[in-house]
Order: structure tokens, then C-alpha cells, then sequence
């Protein structure tokens, strides 16, 4: 994988023996053990270590959960309250596992806001940047039918909204929506069918997306890390070995992360979620107000601001894809915004647009809010289509140092204990 | 080998082609039960037709049944709600078709189109809102009606007019009339 030598050495005759014909303690400790890492990484380069721990959390308890939960019209909504009120320790495995997606969330919008920050999409990291963005898409998709799975209102809801997506086909060839939309169904409207295979699909997907997570550290073992000054290593002395230093710092910033999960599991597990969730699915009436799951917000704001269905539909999905080009779309020779000084402030006013997006999401349709909506996402666009390769072309940046070593040590922090 | 093969083909070059076509037709054939089985099911299919009894519906009220697991609003619709209807210029309307089953996709969206000759106090439609699938309020007395007191759809603002036809919001199509016949003066067969 990566350009350094393993310093593994067997010292048994059996790992000497293991070595000669299945060497992967040599690789996981070439790896993850003696693997070059910047001396610089801050504690935002923790949340990969905590999105690998929170797939794991996931599968486990999804795992547990599976186990007591019945995938059909009439039981689901019962096998679920069934867990959190009867099986053993079902409330705390139910609601690891609800909260955990939120987290989950959290920490890849984190995560991607620090890529986008310190440019890590930049070459030669397109197909590192380009996994996580599958990545990403592939959690949407799961926590979308894990939603689906306690059958309540907001569930029943917000399954046929978004299958309905589909519908919107119907305006370039007409029928062909709907028939998309029946084919996702397995009827003509969301019943107990749909439920079961998105119970099969929700339990596929996440080992799908621990393969893609595979090739996404393969990638990243291969180019090396980014770091806080967009450098690349240059000289030993640009490097700390992954173990202990970055792995003490990734588990130092996972039980912080941890702590204020474990708050929101033990004291506010509802907190994040809709109080019409905990009414059981019914056909024929919608609830007044429904809204995705927060994590889903600033892309509903998206669909709602555009008056014509179709476009609407269009400017959701691209919002995300766009993110696929954004190595290319990115014009500058720098990697890091710390020495963009330009590119600073409009880095800031796409979050804040995110952000804004967000909070209008979760109001309703009408108003001034969509008219703020509107304002928000034409800045989305404008940012990723304009700013970011205007920007990359015009501006100057600050001078950047000529080494890894050179930006910890000038700042006058203690260096920490090299090889 | 490219030399070769221009001059003449051999036998070699027919397996060659020959496998990978059955390769290629076999693997698209095998795939198509796969994508099939998540088409609606006969049973899904099958459930085709209800009859609906009109009789206990006054003028002003309406009820809302399940056909094919979709939602089937039933207005009476009193005098002024037929006229108000009636009156609407066409050319104001979004969706210039009359989107009833029984009549083709052209047929313009005037009121009569939109019901039975003789019954045009009886509005049928699929009570789903065009745009993403809800349910619109409008049912019941004390829901919101909308700006052309018909129906409004919570989810993303579309306002429907007292003939089911969008007015105002985001929805691309008016609610669609399914296919339906008086049996009786009061009795209605749905699909």
C-alpha cells in the first residue's frame, strides 16, 4: 500500500511461520501501527475513527435489534414498542441504535466539512474524496429505510415522499414515473410489502458500506493523510507513528464524542426524532406538519424551494452530487483555507448557508421561509459552481511554510517525541 | 492476432464470440426475474374493484374510502361549490387536463370532465396530493381548505380548487378521478 517500509519483524517461529504465507499481521501492522502520520493532525481528524466505530455500533445493535423486530404492516409498530418496553435491555440497545444514526450524521458532516476546509479532495486524494461521497450516499439511503422500519406516522410519511421522488419521471416520460414509483412499492402505495424489503435492503446496506469504507482507507493509506497545513510529508521528522500518538489522540476525541452520545441515550433519546413517530402508520391520513430527520433537512429545504416538482427533485439530488466534482471544480493550488484568506470567508457562508437550509427545513413551506429557502440554495450552488473555481483563480494566498516540522515548531508548541 | 483475425475468421473467433454473447444475453434474461418480483404481486393486483353506498352523504359533507390501499375522497358538493367550479376560466388552471382515467390524457379539465353527466354535485377523486404523494386536508368540516377552499396539501403548500384541480403550490397535476360508474342513483363501483 502505502511507500514506507513495514518495520514489522515476527519473533515467534509460529508468527514466523503465519508471516510466510498470510501476511496480514505485517499489513495491519505496517498499517495502523508504524504508519507515517502528519505530527500535525488536530482533533478533527478524529471523527474517521469515530465513523468507523459508529458503523460498528450500528451493525452490532442492528444486529441485536433484528433479532425481536418483525418486518410487517401489522406487527412492526408493536415489535418495536415490544423492544422498548420488554426484551432485556431492549430501551438501551433501541435507542443506541436511533440516536447512533444521528451521531453517525454528525460526525460525516464533521468529517466532510473538514475535507472541504483543508482540502483534502484535492490531488491526489479525487478517489478518497469521491468513496466518501458514495459513502455518504449510502448512509442516506440506509438511514432513510431504517426510518421506515418503526411503521409510524413519520415513517409511513415519509417513505411515500420520498419514493414519490421517482414520480417526477412522469414529466419527461410520462408513466414511466409511476411505474418506477410501483415498482419500489411492490403495490400501488406504500403498505407492508414495501416495508419487508426495505427491512432486507436496510440490513444489506451497511455491510455494503463497510466495503466502500475499506476502499476508502485503502485510498487514504495510499496517498497518505492531509493535515492542518495541506502539506505533504516531506522528512521523517513531518511524521509521528499511527500508534500510539494518532491512536491515543482518535480515542481521547471518541469518548468526548462519546460522553454527549451517551447523554442523549440516557436522557433525551426521543429528543431528535418526532413525537407523530410513536402513532402507528396510517394510510389514509397525513400528519399536519411531517419533516425528515434533521440530518435530511438543509436537501428537504432544497426540494421545497423550487417551485416546479421535477426541478426541485433535480436540484436535491445534484446538491449532493455536485460534491463528486468538487476536486476539479476547486481551482487553487493550495490545498489549505488557512492560507486562503479569501476563500475563508465564503467557506464560512457555505456552512452557514448548510446550516440555514437546515433550520428553514424544518419550518413550513410557506412564506418568507421559502423565499429564505430560495435565497440559500441559489448560495449553494453559486459556491460550489462559481465561488469555488472563481475564487481558486483570482486570490492570493498567504505564504505557506516549508514544512510540516516548520508550522508545529515556529508556533512554539512543544514537538512531540519523534522516531 | 489482429492481422489475423482480418484475414479469416476461424473457428477459434466463433467460440469466442459465440461464448460471450450467451454470456452476455443470459446474464440480461437471468436478471429480469429478479427486477420483475418487486412489481406489484397478483394478490396486490387483484384487489380491483369497491362499491360505495352515496346515500348517507349530504350536500357539504364528504367521506374518504380505500381503493387499492390509496385514499378515495367523496365530496357532495353543494350548489355554489359546483359553480365555483364551473366558472373557472380554463386558461387559469396549471394542469389543462381533465387527468381522468376513463377519458384520454387530453381531454381539457373542466368541470364536467371531472364528473358524470347529471351527477355533477358527486366529485370522485384519488385523494393524493400530485406532488409527493400526502394526503390534502379538506375532508372533513373543520379542515383547511386551501385559497380555492377544495383541498391543501400540509406537506409542501399545493391548494386545490372544489373540483380537485391544482391552483396554487408546487404540485405538477390536478387529483386524478378514478375509473368509477353509478351502479344506482345512490350506488358507485370503483375500478
Amino acid at each position: 500500500m502505502a511507500s514506507h517500509e513495514s518495520s514489522y519483524r515476527p519473533t515467534s517461529r509460529f508468527t514466523k511461520w503465519i508471516d510466510d504465507r498470510l501476511p496480514l499481521p505485517r499489513m495491519m501492522h505496517g498499517q495502523f501501527v508504524d504508519f507515517p502520520t502528519p505530527r500535525n493532525l488536530n482533533y478533527l481528524w478524529t471523527t474517521g475513527g469515530l465513523l468507523t466505530f459508529f458503523l460498528v455500533i450500528q451493525i452490532v445493535t442492528g444486529i441485536v435489534l433484528a433479532m425481536h423486530y418483525v418486518p410487517s404492516a401489522h406487527d412492526a409498530f408493536n415489535s418495536v414498542e415490544h423492544i422498548r418496553r420488554d426484551v432485556n435491555y431492549g430501551w438501551l440497545i433501541r435507542n443506541i441504535h436511533a440516536v447512533g444514526a444521528s451521531f453517525f450524521f454528525l460526525a460525516a458532516y464533521i468529517h466532510i466539512a473538514r475535507g472541504l476546509y483543508y482540502g483534502s479532495y484535492k490531488a491526489p486524494r479525487e478517489i478518497l474524496w469521491i468513496l466518501g461521497v458514495v459513502i455518504f450516499l449510502l448512509m442516506m439511503a440506509t438511514a432513510f429505510m431504517g426510518y421506515s422500519l418503526p411503521w409510524g406516522q413519520m415513517s409511513f410519511w415519509a417513505v411515500t415522499v420520498i419514493t414519490n421522488l421517482f414520480s417526477s419521471v412522469d414529466a419527461v416520460i410520462p408513466g414511466l414515473g409511476t411505474r418506477i414509483v410501483e415498482w419500489l412499492w411492490g403495490g400501488y402505495a406504500v403498505s407492508g410489502t414495501t416495508l419487508n424489503r426495505f427491512y432486507a435492503l436496510h440490513y444489506l446496506l451497511p455491510f455494503v458500506i463497510a466495503g466502500v469504507v475499506g476502499l476508502h482507507i485503502w485510498a487514504l493509506h495510499v496517498v497518505g493523510q492531509n493535515n492542518p497545513t495541506g502539506l505533504d510529508i516531506k522528512s521523517p521528522s513531518d511524521a509521528v507513528p499511527m500508534a500510539p500518538f494518532a491512536i491515543m489522540k482518535d480515542l481521547f476525541g471518541l469518548s468526548v464524542f462519546v460522553l454527549v452520545f451517551a447523554w442523549f441515550v440516557f436522557f433525551m433519546p426521543d429528543y431528535l426524532g418526532h413525537a407523530d413517530n410513536y402513532i402507528e402508520a396510517n394510510p389514509l391520513s397525513t400528519p399536519p406538519h411531517i419533516v425528515p430527520e434533521w440530518y435530511f433537512l438543509p436537501y428537504y429545504a432544497i426540494l421545497r424551494a423550487i417551485p416546479d416538482k421535477l426541478l426541485g427533485v433535480i436540484a436535491m439530488f445534484s446538491s449532493i452530487l455536485l460534491l463528486i466534482f468538487v476536486p476539479w471544480l476547486d481551482t487553487s493550488r493550495i490545498r489549505s483555507t488557512k492560507y486562503r484568506p479569501v476563500y475563508k470567508i465564503f467557506f464560512w457562508l457555505f456552512i452557514f448557508t448548510v446550516v440555514a437550509l437546515g433550520y428553514l427545513g424544518a419550518k413550513p413551506a410557506e412564506g418568507v421561509y421559502v423565499q429564505w429557502a430560495r435565497v440559500f440554495t441559489a448560495y449553494y450552488f453559486l459556491h460550489l459552481l462559481v465561488v469555488l473555481p472563481i475564487v481558486g483563480v483570482m486570490e492570493t494566498g498567504r505564504p505557506l511554510p516549508n514544512s510540516i516540522t516548520e508550522a508545529v515548531l515556529k508556533k512554539g508548541s512543544a514537538a512531540p517525541k519523534t522516531r | 492476432m489482429a492481422s489475423h483475425s482480418a484475414e479469416t475468421p476461424n473457428r477459434r473467433d466463433f467460440i469466442v464470440i459465440a461464448a460471450q454473447a450467451f454470456a452476455g444475453v443470459g446474464a440480461a434474461v437471468a436478471l429480469w426475474p429478479f427486477i420483475h418480483q418487486m412489481n406489484p404481486d397478483a394478490s396486490t393486483q387483484a384487489l380491483a374493484s369497491i362499491e360505495v353506498d352515496l346515500a348517507p352523504v349530504k350536500p357539504g359533507q364528504a367521506i374518504t374510502v380505500s381503493w387499492r390501499g390509496k385514499p378515495i375522497f367523496i365530496r357532495n358538493r353543494t350548489p355554489e361549490e359546483v359553480q365555483a367550479a364551473t366558472k373557472v376560466p380554463l386558461n387559469d388552471l396549471k394542469d389543462q387536463s381533465a387527468r381522468n382515467d376513463l377519458l384520454p390524457e387530453r381531454t381539457p379539465a373542466s368541470d364536467v370532465n371531472r364528473t358524470k353527466r347529471g351527477k355533477e354535485n358527486w366529485l370522485v377523486l384519488i385523494g393524493i396530493c400530485t406532488h409527493l404523494g400526502c394526503i390534502p386536508k379538506g375532508q372533513s368540516m373543520n379542515d383547511q381548505k386551501g385559497d380555492f377552499g377544495g383541498w391543501f396539501c400540509p406537506c409542501h403548500g399545493s391548494h386545490y380548487d372544489t373540483a380537485g384541480r391544482i391552483r396554487l403550490g408546487p404540485a405538477p397535476q390536478n387529483l386524478h378521478v378514478p375509473p368509477y360508474e353509478f351502479q344506482t342513483d345512490t350506488m358507485i363501483k370503483i375500478g
